[in-house]
């Protein structure tokens, strides 16, 4: 099977006299590594430039508002149960009276922690929230010195109430649910 | 202002000469040694000898004390290792010692302790003259010299060679 | 006791060693930015315009690393290494001619620290002296892997110096002098050295590579089967001493090449011209640093293309092939000059 037509056959032959002297072949390999120095760099100088992502790329993950800036998270803990890597723990708790305009629902999340060092980015929680709280966004997980702030919370993971806050997930959305 | 240069080179000199023989360590030795080869290097310049001080510091400082030091690397000696010697093994050091030293006593004797004179420069140190002076009246000892070297080398060579069978 | 010499001479060094430090502080930074460039990355450019002030931050980080010195290790010795090879490695310069003399009040001024008649014998001496850094700093530490990287940099140092010294023997052959500053005014006009000296210069060159225990000889740092060789156990500026007296001795084996082989501060056709001799002083010194600079440029080039000799090779190498050929080249130039010239 041929992948390339690079691929050259290797012989055990006894080298020139002019192959022994090894000097054309460093001229050789210099002039290789000299036009090197011309080419098109790899490298993505990255907090200023970012690489495209794949629309169903997942990253960390957002928890949403509705348009009237409530929280959709109603602490069911569906997510919790599909997580694979076990990483989601919440807290649920009643919504008193006064506090309608935070919460949708009756029943929120008090406490809402994503272990990140656990989370294996699989998306399944996406998947069983009932109610389009919880999304995997396009953002990487940035690195850190200690183990402990790598345990995202609701100040974290909730987004903003200002329309420049809000996290764009539509790329995200399956089509069935785009047209709900 | 020479005199000062050659009384602190002497100092150090015989500083260093004797910190070889007397240091506990053997690797102090063989540094203190290399030192005392440079100061004795200094000496020769003071003398206006700079091709002889620069060949000095060349084949001794930089060719043979580098195998001693690589001997004393290797093998490590500690104070401890070395405590026992044979007796006829030190009566023949003392000895021999003792001989060379007498022979010195000797020399010193023959000569005549003059006062300290600063050296002429009269060219005769500079490489045109070592070499007009090596390949005109001493070129019999010259090229007997380096045939005893070259003799040197190829026994060298042999000795390397693994021997066939 | 002369005192304008003295003062001349003063402030000579100190900006020779100032210079050196600061080429051999930036050439730290152009080696990553070649390695780079060669690897298809683009190196550091964070701190600074271009990164041009890494060197800086670089210097700041090993002054503030912690200076450990191991349990077992003895030391005086341990901090006579480092010292030994840095000054080995800056005193070659005091031999370099830099440019034309400078002429100020009718007096000259010359860019040699020292004109000495036994010069290339000078250098041939430092550089054999300056294994000692490497041989007591490597042994001092108490560490197998230092001791190892120590003897293979002492072996390889003594065995590339004999063709070394061969290489220059026929330099001296040719040019008839010991002294560096005449060897550099024989090429005057287009009459390099490495025209009429090829098989010298690249024997020199390839004994250079060696004696600066650069790639593809830099066996006793190898990272690979020696942690790091003989400054394993270094930390701190200590070991900021040893990587620098490598970039030092670079530089200076550089300036070597340029003045034995390239012309030194010449160029064709510049000491023609009828300039006044201060510019004339000026543009020979950029000259012969443009040279340098490419001499470093091919060492850091050399060093990110050809691979790490194998130690047997390497014995191979110097002692059955660079020695025989840098013997025949003195044997061709000796019969070329009684026979033809």
């Amino acid at each position: 099977m041929k992948l390339t037509n690079r691929s050259k056959v290797v012989v055990d032959k006894e080298l020139t006299w002019v192959e022994k002297l090894y000097l054309p072949a460093i001229v050789k390999g210099m002039m290789i590594t000299f036009r090197h120095i011309f080419k098109k760099k790899a490298t993505v100088r990255y907090p200023e430039q970012t690489r495209p992502v794949a629309p169903v790329y997942r990253g960390v993950h957002v928890l949403k508002r509705d348009e009237q800036g409530r929280e959709n998270c109603t602490a069911c803990g569906l997510c919790a149960v599909a997580c694979p890597a076990e990483a989601i723990t919440m807290d649920a708790a009643e919504r008193q009276k006064g506090e309608e305009h935070l919460y949708r629902e009756e029943k929120y999340a008090a406490r809402y922690e994503i272990n990140m060092l656990r989370c294996i980015f699989c998306g399944l929680c996406e998947e069983a929230c009932p109610k389009d709280a919880i999304y995997l966004t396009d953002r990487i997980l940035p690195s850190n010195y200690a183990r402990g702030t790598f345990i995202y919370g609701k100040d974290i993971l909730v987004e903003g109430i200002t329309p420049d806050q809000r996290v764009d997930v539509s790329k995200r959305k399956k089509s069935y649910e785009m047209n709900t | 202002m020479d005199q000062l240069i050659f009384f602190s080179l002497s100092a150090l000199t015989l500083l260093s000469g004797l910190l070889t023989v007397f240091s506990r360590k053997s690797m102090y030795s063989v540094l203190s040694l290399i030192f005392c080869l440079f100061t004795v290097a200094g000496h020769y310049i003071l003398l206006n000898a700079h091709f002889l001080a620069i060949t000095h510091i060349i084949v001794y400082a930089g060719a043979i004390m580098v195998l001693f030091l690589f001997v004393v690397m290797l093998l490590n000696l500690n104070t401890t290792s070395d405590k026992s010697k044979a007796f006829y093994f030190r009566a023949a050091a003392v000895s021999g010692a003792g001989m060379l030293f007498l022979v010195l006593i000797a020399s010193l004797k023959s000569t005549t302790l003059g006062a300290y004179y600063a050296p002429t420069d009269t060219g005769m140190g500079v490489v045109e003259h070592v070499g007009k002076r090596l390949f005109t009246d001493y070129l019999l000892p010259f090229e007997i010299s380096s045939i005893l070297f070259l003799s040197a080398m190829i026994g060298s060579v042999l000795l390397a060679k693994k021997e066939k069978k | 006791m002369d005192w304008t010499l003295l003062i001349d001479k003063s402030i000579l060094v100190l900006v020779v060693f100032a210079i050196s430090l600061g080429v051999a502080a930036y050439a730290t930074y152009g080696e990553r930015k070649i390695a780079a460039v060669i690897q298809d990355r683009i190196g550091p450019n964070r701190a600074g315009p271009f990164g041009l002030l890494q060197p800086l931050a670089d210097g700041v980080k090993f002054f503030l690393k912690e200076d450990i010195t191991p349990t077992g290790a003895d030391k005086f010795l341990f901090v006579l290494g480092p010292a030994l090879f840095i000054i080995t490695a800056l005193m070659t310069s005091a031999v370099i001619p830099w440019g034309h003399s400078f002429f100020i009040d009718g007096r000259e001024f010359s860019l040699q620290v020292a004109d000495l008649n036994v010069g290339i014998l000078y250098i041939l001496a430092v550089v054999s002296v300056g294994g000692y850094g490497i041989m007591i700093g490597g042994w001092a530490s108490n560490n197998k892997f230092a001791l190892m990287g120590a003897i293979r940099a002492a072996s390889q140092m003594i065995s590339y110096e004999v063709p070394l010294g061969m290489a220059l023997v026929a330099i001296m052959l040719y040019s008839n002098s010991l002294s560096l500053r005449d060897i550099v005014d024989m090429q005057q006009g287009f009459r390099w050295n490495v025209f009429y000296q090829p098989l010298g210069f690249l024997l020199f060159l390839i004994c250079t590579f060696a004696e600066c225990n650069r790639a593809p000889f830099d066996l006793p740092e190898s990272e690979s089967e020696l942690i790091g060789g003989y400054h394993t156990e270094y930390s701190s500026m200590k070991l900021g001493f040893f990587l620098f007296a490598e970039y030092i001795n670079m530089f200076i084996s550089s300036a070597l090449i340029a003045c034995l082989y390239f012309g030194g501060y010449h160029f064709p056709g510049l000491d023609s011209l009828g300039l006044h001799p201060n510019l004339l002083a000026v543009i020979s010194i950029l000259v012969l640093f443009a040279k340098i600079l490419f001499f470093i440029f091919l060492f850091m080039w050399v060093r990110w293309t050809v691979p790490r000799f194998r130690y047997d090779q390497l014995m191979n190498v110097g002692w059955k092939v660079l020695i025989p050929l840098s013997i025949v080249n003195v044997l061709i130039t000796g019969a070329w000059l009684t026979f033809v010239k």
